[in-house]
């Protein structure tokens, strides 16, 4: 793998403007597919979920899904777009194994959303305004597995296996107008807009928005112009960018890479580029001309899609709370201040959290697990908090653990830690690892005394009523029970021992 | 139990056949075997017929067995049966069907089943109505001689020497040849309807959407449509009725039930209703003997009480230009799913690298026939960047002043009426070098096509010239294709009396030697 210069990023900012676009591809999660009755499901035997449309059978025809055009306005709508009266699809023609007729039917120039905008709002407060050009309705590819080869890509390889499970699944493609002004902030913006987008689409029910399986794929145009110039540069299109710190890292990687191409003296080359999580880098994909020669023409097997503006309003008035107003509504419910619900949101737990309060815990109690123990983990093992493994009922299951006297917060990390090498349940990994609170004071009294006698003067101290000096002797009990006294109950059983009222 | 010996019953209508079997004065199983001896007799050898792919014999008769027990067990279930159960029919062997092969009539799909039945096939077996098999087309319906079929040409009953019409020139041959009492078709360009003029038959293209296209293999998504082939127009109405309404498989199908078509075709009458020659579909580039055919059903609906008008569509001439550009646009398209990935032909590079984009190029060089490619190319090059606007953009805009000009041509005429066909059945080979010269016989059914209009082609006699059947062609707007039937029962009854019986009875005799081996004059 060719590893290309790059500038750093401050002096990449320092000397150019990048301006920014996304093409996000959300599939939805209607029951059935966008043209055929063939069930809209992930992850099943390959091939099981296909009918004679899916696989493009001789004489096959197409049919509209209703679900999904109505998924597909409501995207629209909580985009803040202009939804179109008629529209139709269009047929995008190329051969390749995964499209079983060798042309994928999609919307073109008609596209069922349009003019839209978002209000991205960044870690600082900050609003930026991300405009919409459109929303269209698409069918997914079938999946291509390539076998033998080094590199998993079809050059190279042995052979390869099609799964048409996915194809036909319903896609809505939104992309954004060309986004100028982010400056040094685009791929904390790109970031933040791809967030809104899963957001969006999860909130309106209308995808499952797992990035890790695909149900959001993001596209991230990248070019860079001198300051102060007017006309774009040369973009490049990293694909499938499908995770949101993937879509940060690889936004600013391109704007490292275009400074260092546009340093040169060297033309940046139009082209998509594929992203490696590993790495973090992007290596050069196929050259894109904007002579690639699709011969859309209209889908002669569907009728236009008539979306009448009785029907729209309808819509309009099932749409739930847009994720902004939701955020200043969890905060006024839950307390937090704006210090505290800003670090939860920049921390992508937000959702964790309403889950975890919903599976029970207090608002408070669900905010020190997930920015106390969660965040600093994910951090550590370079992935999303909520992608860690941790659900809300373990942690429920955990401060109920510690409420009720069984672990102290100290044990309850390490049950968290066992909880995620895959010990098993929280009670499970303290009965295994034997981290029970010890609650017979018996082997407490022992320790308390050889405690106090190791340190005479000290004892002699909280006697006198000095009793902020009781620390050193809680201390020593907590060593020799190597932490697994209720600090609590060490402390009440000392006083006692030394005869001093608490 | 019949006192009709084979011969004779095989040349009953649908109709006819429908009453006996519902009278029981005869049984699906004789009927269907009557009809499955005449194929074994005329279809099959050098200077047969060659109307069948695919002969169904087995379930053809375990259909007719299923009806006859039925009818003989009396009852509610008897009852039910429709009006043309056990009333055998043959198929295009573009329409898929489970249990049989389907080709198009190319090798890239020889040997392939579909595991799914079209909506007109669930049809047919909803009503019980026997499968005798599949017929013989231009490869993937792009013809009109039957001569572009994979597996040979089909054979004009009425001389084996010229060409049966096309593209379903098996159906209309099978139904002329008294192998068949009824076939479905399909029609683009013409291809139920000229091959209906050229063999003395009936065939009908419904209004665009009448019949569900679900699984009729696509050639041309916006134009295509299936529809009857018989050798009555009562006939015709009543399979159109089995077939026809709407089919969620299909969104192109209109939901809004017709007129009853068997009502129309039973109380024809023409009386006070204007009838409207195309000046520009007769005179130069037909032939005489067609036009004289042509004026004497004018002069017979004149009589029967109709006012014959004339009206002009002058942008028909450019129908035929823009029909070969949207149809190979389509045909494009539609073709590109036959690669050998899935189903069907694969044939592997002789040498080189087993790529994928090789193997695919390989599978269509080998499986798809000239006029296929002819098309395939004409079409990428049409919908291609650059030339998308001045080919497939003029030419659906030429469309839509087709559509004007019947518009404008019905708010002058209740139907319209031209010879189907600009010239009589022409010989096997004669226009097989000749592309456009094969084109040119579309040029009077192209326009319904265009239009989403319902077109009748129905047997208006016998040329002088040469002895060979004309087809007069009736056309009505959208939705009216009850109006067809109507006019074409009344036109029908007119020409038989004149006749002094239907014309295939004309028709040389087939099955005896000296047929045969006259073959032609």
């Amino acid at each position: 793998m060719s590893t290309d210069a790059i500038l750093s990023f401050e002096e990449a900012m320092e000397k150019y403007d990048p301006v920014l676009g996304f093409e996000v591809h959300v599939e939805l999660n209607t029951k059935t597919k966008m043209f055929s009755s063939a069930p809209n499901v992930f992850g099943d035997e390959p091939n099981t979920n296909v009918n004679e449309v899916d696989l493009g059978m001789p004489g096959v025809l197409p049919v509209v899904n209703k679900t999904a055009v109505e998924s597909s306005i409501k995207i629209g709508l909580a985009l803040n777009c202009k939804i179109a009266e008629y529209c139709r699809f269009a047929r995008k023609n190329y051969f390749y194994p995964d499209t079983p007729k060798n042309f994928q039917t999609s919307q073109y120039d008609e596209p069922i959303a349009y003019d839209g905008y978002l209000d991205i709002e960044l870690s600082d407060g900050t609003v930026f305004r991300v405009e919409i050009e459109r929303a269209h309705m698409e069918e997914d590819a079938g999946k291509l597995t390539h076998m033998g080869g080094a590199t998993g890509r079809i050059q190279g390889a042995d052979y390869s296996l099609v799964d048409y499970n996915r194809s036909g699944v319903p896609l809505v493609e939104i992309v954004t107008k060309p986004i100028e002004g982010a400056g040094s902030r685009a791929p904390e913006l790109a970031k933040a807009y791809v967030a809104a987008v899963r957001e969006i689409v999860k909130n309106l029910g209308v995808s499952d928005a797992k990035m890790e399986r695909g149900n959001v794929r993001c596209d991230a145009n990248v070019s860079l112009r001198p300051h102060g110039r007017e006309r774009f540069g040369i973009r490049s299109e990293t694909k499938n960018v499908n995770s949101l710190r993937a879509v940060e890292h690889a936004v600013r990687y391109e704007i490292q890479r275009h400074a260092a191409v546009l340093d040169s003296g060297e033309p940046v080359i139009q082209e998509t580029r594929h992203w490696h999580e590993d790495t973090r880098t992007t290596t050069s994909g196929r050259a894109k001309s904007d002579a690639d020669d699709y011969r859309y023409f209209p889908e002669p097997d569907l009728v236009p899609v008539l979306a009448s503006r009785e029907w729209v309003e309808e819509l309009r008035a099932t749409l739930p709370e847009p994720p902004a107003a939701r955020r200043k509504r969890l905060q006024a419910d839950w307390g937090y201040s704006d210090l505290e619900f800003r670090d939860v949101v920049n921390a992508g737990v937000m959702d964790s959290v309403e889950e975890t309060i919903a599976a029970g815990a207090s608002a408070s109690v669900a905010r020190k697990w997930w920015m106390g123990e969660i965040v600093g983990r994910a951090k550590t093992a370079d992935v999303d908090p909520s992608e860690l493994g941790v659900t809300p009922e373990t942690i429920v299951e955990l401060n109920k653990l510690v409420e009720g006297g069984k672990i102290n917060n100290k044990m309850a990390s390490q049950v968290l830690d066992g909880v995620l090498a895959g010990e098993g349940t929280p009670a499970e990994i303290v009965e295994k690892r034997g981290l029970a609170v010890v609650s017979d004071d018996g082997p407490l009294l022992e320790a308390i005394d050889a405690a106090l006698a190791a340190q005479p003067d000290v004892a002699e101290k909280i006697r006198s009523g000095k009793l902020q000096a009781i620390g050193a002797i809680v201390g020593g009990v907590m060593k020799a029970t190597r932490g697994q006294a209720d600090a609590g109950r060490v402390k009440e059983l000392i006083l006692e021992r030394l005869g001093v009222e608490g | 139990m019949t006192e009709l010996n084979n011969s004779e019953l095989i040349r009953l209508s649908a109709a006819q056949l429908a009453a006996k079997l519902a009278a029981r004065e005869v049984t699906s199983v004789e009927v269907t075997q009557a009809y499955l001896d005449r194929i074994a007799l005329v279809d099959g050898g050098a200077d047969g017929i060659h109307a069948f792919l695919h002969v169904n014999a087995e379930e053809a008769l375990a259909v007719a067995a299923e009806v006859d027990a039925i009818r003989a067990a009396g009852g509610a279930e008897a009852e039910a049966l429709h009006e043309l159960a056990g009333v055998p029919i043959a198929v295009k062997d573009l329409i898929v069907t489970i249990g049989q092969p389907t080709t198009a009539g190319s090798k890239i799909l020889e040997g392939w089943h579909s595991p799914y039945d079209a909506t007109v096939i669930k049809r047919l077996r909803a009503a019980k109505m026997p499968i005798l098999g599949k017929t013989n087309l231009d490869e993937f319906a792009m013809g009109s001689s039957t001569e572009h079929s994979a597996y040979g040409p089909t054979r004009n009953p009425w001389d084996l020497d010229r060409i049966p019409g096309g593209s379903g020139g098996g159906s209309a041959a099978a139904v002329a040849a008294f192998e068949a009492p009824l076939a479905l078709g399909t029609d683009t360009g013409g291809s139920i309807r000229q091959p209906g003029a050229v063999t003395g038959t009936v065939g009908m293209k419904p209004t665009y959407g009448a019949v569900s296209r679900y699984g009729a293999i696509a050639m041309a998504s916006s134009l295509d449509q299936i529809g009857p082939v018989s050798r009555t127009v009562l006939d015709s109405a009543l399979l159109q009725e089995v077939i026809g309404g709407h089919d969620p498989f299909d969104s192109t199908s209109l939901t809004d039930p017709f007129d009853t078509l068997v009502a129309a075709a039973k109380t024809g009458n023409v009386t006070g209703m204007k009838i409207g020659i195309i000046k520009e579909l007769h005179g130069e580039g037909y032939q005489a003997g067609v036009e004289n055919r042509f004026n004497e059903s004018l002069e017979l609906l004149k009589e029967a009480g109709a006012e014959i008008v004339e009206v002009s569509c002058p942008n028909f001439k450019y129908a035929l230009g823009a029909y070969y550009l949207i149809m190979p646009s389509e045909v494009s398209s539609n073709l590109a799913k036959f690669d050998g990935v899935r189903y069907g032909l694969r044939v592997l590079p002789e040498d080189g690298p087993m790529t994928i984009e090789r193997v695919m190029a390989a599978t269509r060089a080998a499986g798809f026939g000239d006029e296929v490619k002819r098309r395939i190319i004409l079409g990428t090059y049409a919908l291609s960047a650059g030339y998308y606007d001045a080919y497939y953009g003029s030419a659906q805009k030429v469309r839509t002043l087709i559509q004007r000009d019947f518009d404008a041509a019905f708010a002058q005429a209740d139907v319209l009426i031209s010879p189907t066909a600009p010239t009589t059945a022409f010989k096997l080979g004669e226009k097989l070098d000749d592309p456009l010269a094969m084109y040119l016989n579309d040029v009077a059914t192209i326009p319904a096509n265009m239009a989403g209009i319902p077109g009748l082609s129905l047997p208006g006699g016998l040329a002088d010239e040469d002895g060979l059947p004309v087809g007069i062609q009736l056309l009505a707007p959208a939705r009216e294709d009850a109006r067809l039937y109507r006019v074409g029962a009344v036109l029908e009854s007119l020409l038989e009396e004149k006749w002094g019986g239907p014309l295939l009875d004309r028709a040389p005799v087939l099955g005896s030697s000296s047929t045969i081996a006259g073959g032609s004059n």
